[in-house]
């Protein structure tokens, strides 16, 4: 329940009422909803991805190479609108059960979003397994591990400590770039703001509280990286503290 | 002697200007093109219904009037600067407006219209057939506010900030219905293959009127005299059938 100063507050004005402000609740669950989920998405596919994309052998590691080339290389509203209109012109997909998917704007843009993190996730692990110390991969190779078990006790465990500061940026690119989302008729928080601008034509009151949302959910990104940080580098503090 | 005669004719002038308003010269800003209501015709000439009617009611003040382009968005700027007298330019009548400019009585509205698929069967005014279907509307329009209003319950609303966009989701089958602004559905809409109109169109807000300065009170009597007269004798019908098949006028 909301207390009665707040309530009465809200009564009192003409943009901020207890409606807008469900608006703006469901416009944050939806924001939030759709960055975790391509969020999670990209880094399951993102590293296998990288794995391969290390592989001497161009066969393996190009098609890897020219994925992340293209949606690293292409603007993400560009990626949402060809998913999101392109698969309506597709002939005949009307009629098939992928159209219950993809009627719904949510799936595309989620589709959407999920490739374009992925792409940048997989740059960001590649780059964290290329720089691993070559003593630490000939000490493994000297106590016979192979390939697998290297990559699962030494590898990887480093690289996600080396790729993790990176790691955060792209979460909270990811959580503005989701801002697009609102052209497609998804009513994430930028869509709550940009209907209730139209309905009260108060242009910066509608905007400047949306841009605060944002600000507090990128503070609890970054408050929770910082923990995680400081859990994955404990090694690296001086002793003692 | 001479600067006396100067001032003299001046003040004979401003007098007299007083007193026979018909030599009056009055400058009415349009922005075009925009379809039917003012554009160039293939001759360069400036035509279409907004134009036409304030020609008929220049004639009808008898005032000597002067047709001046003026792009959109130094509309009401233009006005208040004194570069033109009145605007005639399809603006709708809205309180944010109302603030700045004077407003006659409205002379047109255009009503919203609902476009969808051939095979489209409900009735849009029956709430339990249009139950569950999706109503694509332009953000922040007139449609946009009466769906919201009547039928949020009901259907599933988007909203699209462009026309291209919202005709575009109709298309590919995204929504059952668009809710349009009717000139602009005829021009989007009807020309393509497979689309009809699925219901009435139904008229929303106050309409279009003659923006003037707001110290012109004067000037706003005598246009809406005249706009009155020009509904009345049978003139505004003329005009409006020259470039409409359906009711705009209010």
């Amino acid at each position: 329940m909301m207390p009665d100063f707040l309530a009465s507050w809200l009564d009192q004005n003409d943009i901020f009422n207890a409606m807008t402000i469900m608006e703006y609740w469901d416009g944050a669950v939806t924001t939030v909803q759709l960055v975790f989920v391509s969020l999670i998405i990209g880094l399951v596919c993102a590293v296998p991805l990288a794995i391969l994309r290390t592989v001497r052998n161009p066969f393996v590691s190009g098609p890897v190479w020219l994925y992340t080339y293209l949606f690293r290389g292409t603007p993400l509203l560009i990626q949402l609108y060809i998913i999101y209109y392109g698969v309506a012109q597709i002939p005949g997909i009307q009629e098939t059960f992928w159209w219950e998917i993809f009627r719904e704007p949510f799936y595309p843009a989620l589709l959407a979003f999920a490739l374009n993190t992925c792409a940048y996730t997989t740059e960001i692990i590649r780059g964290a397994i290329m720089s691993t110390p070559h003593g630490e991969i000939e000490a493994a190779k000297a106590y016979g591990m192979n390939w697998f078990m290297r990559m699962r006790r030494i590898v990887l465990p480093s690289a996600a400590r080396r790729a993790v500061q990176a790691y955060s940026n792209e979460v909270i690119f990811m959580l503005h770039s989701s801002a697009i989302a609102s052209v497609v008729t998804i009513v994430d928080l930028t869509g709550a703001a940009r209907n209730i601008y139209s309905r009260f034509y108060a242009p910066f009151d509608a905007f400047i509280f949306v841009a605060l949302c944002y600000m507090v959910l990128t503070f609890i990104l970054v408050f929770a990286f910082r923990k995680l940080e400081n859990h994955l580098l404990r090694h690296q503090r001086p002793v003692g503290s | 002697m001479k600067k006396l005669i100067i001032a003299a004719s001046c003040a004979l002038a401003m007098f007299a200007s007083g007193v026979q308003a018909e030599d009056r010269n009055l400058r009415i800003a349009f922005d075009v093109p925009y379809e039917p209501f003012e554009y160039k015709d293939e001759n360069g000439n400036l035509t279409g219904f907004e134009v036409d009617l304030a020609t008929a009611m220049c004639e009808e003040m008898k005032a000597d009037c002067e047709f001046v382009i003026q792009a959109w968005d130094g509309m009401i700027p233009g006005l208040v600067a004194r570069k033109f007298d009145l605007i005639m330019s399809s603006m709708s009548i809205t309180a944010e407006r109302a603030e700045r400019v004077l407003f006659s009585e409205p002379y047109y509205n255009t009503p919203g219209g609902w476009f969808g698929p051939e095979n489209f069967t409900a009735d849009v005014t029956d709430m339990n057939t249009m139950k569950g279907k999706t109503v694509g509307v332009q953000r922040g329009t007139t449609m946009d506010t009466f769906v919201t209003e009547e039928m949020a319950d009901v259907v599933t609303i988007k909203r699209y900030t462009t026309a291209d966009d919202m005709v575009l989701d109709l298309e590919g089958q995204r929504l059952d219905a668009v809710f349009v602004d009717y000139p602009v559905g005829e021009q989007t809409v009807l020309t393509k293959d497979g689309f009809k109109e699925i219901g009435k169109p139904v008229k929303l807000g106050e309409g279009v009127g003659v923006a003037m300065r707001k110290r012109d009170k004067a000037i706003a009597d005598e246009v809406n005299a005249a706009l009155r007269k020009l509904k009345e004798n049978g003139t505004y019908d003329a005009i409006m059938k020259k470039y409409f098949a359906y009711d705009i006028k209010v």
